[in-house]
């Protein structure tokens, strides 16, 4: 056969096309429960770094996890429980339940019992930055209004800029912030340095260089939190009793 | 034919290295370079890759079409990239996180083009398999190097071990942060070339 042809051509891709994309489909088989694994640790590590626990090995992040997350339940934005399954509530992608209108919305809540016994419930939250998703984890004392850790990653900001909300000297910022003034709900707010919010709401400094980052670590809080809001109001409630 | 063999393998080390001679995958070298684990991981990748790259070109380079060539190659070579980049994520996740694009970009390392089209279309499997190791390794040589005098002065640690003793640190000394940053990398590279060529009287240019 002619191996300048058209036809020999044509024929050639089309070969190496399909048995290319036959090994990369084995490939991704073979290896999907590995990744899927090291994912589900990658989540435990996040959701630890929220409450100020960095465990060494992976072996220990599960273990930890195990240790100190004792319940997980889902809620709706009315605060009512509607799943208390602990893998369920740990599979919940966040991103996709804020798509869903706001009164269907599955909310995952992880009780949180710490080395001093206290009570605290973390949240995952899930927004927009500049170039890509962000997301992260907000832990809240057992009376649902003070900020006990918060947790924050991305998959694409810029380096040294909007990159900089998964450092801890941004996270830290978080503790100790409320997210009730005086009976009322308000979330805190990411300001630029100097600035502060008209609405009397906590806030931290945001990145500087990295407006818009911030801007979506604000709306994210905002947005997550108000369908928790309505939780937190239960847990402040119950605790005032 | 022996000594042709050798040459094809121990050439790229040093002589004719696809780093520091022909100056080809400098990207890489400043991207990846900040720390020793990860530079070791992608001089391992590239290695792996260009390795089987070359066998697989030169098994088929019989039957490839002329006129599609660069495409056949670019698609062998981005398979193997993305098994690459798979098999990391399922048994190096940390390493797969800091590497992250750069795995990908393994396709556009000028190092694999040049080896795939200037050796492997016109040799037999194995020489061809023997010049991508040799390369992979000459590439991996040099960025083992700069990663380890970057890691070292500017993090104080290797692979992530302390190795700078507190008492240095006591006494004033303090880690360059400079040489965490890109710039860093080429200037070291640089220096990597200079010993080189003053040490290598063929390299010299008149």
């Amino acid at each position: 056969m002619n191996k300048q042809s058209n036809t020999y051509t044509i024929l050639y891709s089309a070969i190496m096309v399909i048995v290319v994309g036959a090994v990369l489909a084995l490939v991704s088989g073979a290896l999907k429960p590995k990744q899927d694994e090291n994912i589900r640790i990658e989540k435990m590590k996040q959701m630890l770094s929220a409450v100020h626990i960095s465990p060494e090995s992976d072996a220990m992040v599960i273990e930890a996890y195990n240790k100190y997350f004792t319940e997980a339940f889902s809620v709706n934005n009315a605060g009512e429980v509607v799943g208390d399954d602990a893998d369920a509530a740990f599979a919940i992608d966040m991103a996709k339940e804020l798509k869903k209108d706001a009164a269907e919305r599955v909310l995952p809540v992880f009780k949180f019992v710490g080395d001093d016994s206290q009570v605290r419930y973390l949240m995952p939250v899930s927004g927009a930055g500049l170039w890509g998703p962000i997301w992260g984890y907000v832990a809240v004392e057992s009376d649902g209004i003070a900020i006990y850790g918060a947790y924050f990653s991305h998959s694409g900001e810029t380096p040294g800029l909007g990159a900089e909300i998964e450092k801890s000297a941004f996270q830290e910022q978080f503790q100790g912030k409320q997210l009730y003034k005086e009976g009322e709900f308000l979330p805190v707010e990411v300001m630029k340095a100097g600035q502060k919010p008209t609405s009397g709401a906590d806030y931290v400094d945001a990145i500087s260089g990295g407006t818009i980052t911030s801007k979506g670590v604000q709306d994210m809080l905002r947005v997550c939190l108000t369908d928790y809001s309505a939780f937190l109001n239960t847990l402040s409630n119950e605790n005032s009793k | 034919m022996a000594t042709k063999i050798k040459e094809v393998f121990f050439n790229p080390f040093s002589k004719n290295n696809p780093v520091i001679v022909q100056v080809l995958g400098i990207c890489s070298v400043l991207a990846v370079t900040a720390k020793l684990e990860p530079a070791l991981v992608m001089g391992i990748s590239v290695t792996a890759v260009l390795a089987f790259a070359n066998v697989i070109i030169s098994l088929i380079r019989n039957t490839i079409p002329t006129n599609i060539r660069i495409i056949v190659q670019l698609v062998v070579v981005a398979t193997l990239v993305i098994i690459v980049d798979q098999v990391l994520k399922a048994y190096n996740y940390q390493v797969s996180k800091q590497l992250s694009v750069f795995i990908g970009l393994i396709i556009t390392n000028c190092i694999l083009m040049g080896r795939l089209e200037a050796f492997a279309l016109g040799n037999k499997p194995w020489p061809a398999f023997l010049d991508g190791v040799g390369n992979g390794i000459g590439y991996a040589i040099i960025l083992v190097v700069v990663g380890f005098f970057r890691e070292l002065l500017g993090s104080g640690t290797l692979f992530g071990i302390q190795v700078v003793p507190q008492a240095l640190y006591d006494l004033g000394y303090m880690n360059n942060g400079l040489m965490i940053l890109p710039p860093m990398a080429l200037i070291t590279a640089a220096c990597i070339i200079w010993v080189q060529r003053s040490h290598n009287k063929d390299l010299q240019e008149k």
